[in-house]
């Protein structure tokens, strides 16, 4: 008993604050890693549709995007329309797009090049099967049809 | 020190974006050379599958709902009674398996000009998620392991064993608009 009197007795130690610099230092370290700054600011809304069999996207620096989706100035219509980089473009320009993309990556870099397509759940086919065509002339076969991962249900 | 951490750390907080990026692979067929027609395919090697542009969907001349369209490829493929009307297999030689019987099927799909991407993406995730299905019985039939615990060599096997043949036709307008 005489114990348990001594303790109670006594006042409760602060924490202390020697090791805060240090976990600031470790959060700041984690999301200056893990941040990814997005190039390009978007023209288009796209809402991805949602798929079960997703893979995830390796090699970020080797990935390039088209955006296709309405454009979120409501001026311009509700039509779906093409992004590349940072400004509208039509279906002709991928052609150049692709090239840039090519030229601006090493030999044996090239073949790995794939195409993301993030495109809005709401936008026809018609302007997605076009631009499937014209990536293929150009030869840019490796394509990911971008989706929100969604629970695979049994 | 710690205030200029702060700071920063804020502003890390602030900018980071966690979207990870996933999605469907594929690979775009290369276009056809001009001059050659494509190989012949038997009728029955084909599974048509076709979506309109209202999203309906029809599976060899029959209106389906895009909940049974795994079932159905997983059937056309495996055709365990060797039914006509279904694909047929070759015996092939695969490594690390040996003579097997390895289904020539080929999923044609095709879709209007109107039909919604989100369509589009759920039948093709309808009908990878049939072949992973399959791909992971297969794997676990002869390796014991589902398929994505195969090491290299195994996958590859697995891979050429049951293997992936989705076509799509070239565009056209299926309704004229």
């Amino acid at each position: 008993m005489a114990k348990f009197v001594k303790k109670s007795g006594k006042d409760t130690p602060g924490i202390s604050t020697a090791s805060l610099p240090d976990i600031i230092f470790m959060l700041l370290f984690f999301f200056m890693v893990t941040t990814t700054m997005r190039e390009s600011t978007l023209l288009v809304k796209i809402s991805p549709p949602e798929a079960t069999e997703v893979q995830k996207l390796e090699k970020k620096s080797l990935v390039s995007f088209i955006y296709i989706g309405p454009p979120q100035d409501k001026k311009l219509g509700t039509e779906s329309q093409i992004q590349l980089n940072s400004s509208f473009a039509k279906v002709s320009d991928i052609a150049e797009f692709i090239e840039r993309e090519r030229a601006a990556h090493d030999e044996q870099d090239r073949a790995f090049l794939t195409t993301s397509l993030k495109i809005d759940k709401d936008t026809k086919m018609g302007i997605v099967t076009d631009v499937k065509q014209e990536l293929r002339k150009v030869g840019a076969f490796k394509i990911n049809y971008s989706t929100l991962k969604a629970a695979r249900k049994k | 020190m710690a205030d200029i951490a702060f700071l920063l750390l804020i502003f890390f907080l602030v900018t980071t974006t966690m979207d990870v990026d996933s999605g469907i692979a594929r690979m775009l067929p290369p276009p056809p050379p001009p001059g050659v027609d494509p190989p012949p395919i038997k009728e029955r090697n084909i599974l048509k599958v076709l979506i309109n542009s209202k999203d309906m969907l029809l599976v060899e001349g029959k209106p389906a709902a895009v909940s049974d369209l795994r079932e159905m490829t997983k059937a056309f493929f495996l055709n365990p009674a060797n039914d006509k009307d279904l694909s047929e297999k070759k015996v092939k030689n695969v490594p690390l398996l040996g003579e097997i019987p390895v289904s020539k099927g080929v999923i044609s799909l095709k879709n209007d000009r109107g039909t919604s991407y989100k369509m589009y993406v759920s039948v093709q995730n309808e009908l990878a998620a049939a072949v992973h299905e399959l791909r992971d019985d297969f794997a676990k039939k002869h390796f014991g392991k589902k398929f994505n615990e195969l090491n290299e060599q195994q996958s590859k096997a697995v891979k050429k064993a049951v293997p992936m043949a989705i076509s799509e036709a070239e565009p056209e307008n299926i309704e004229g608009n």
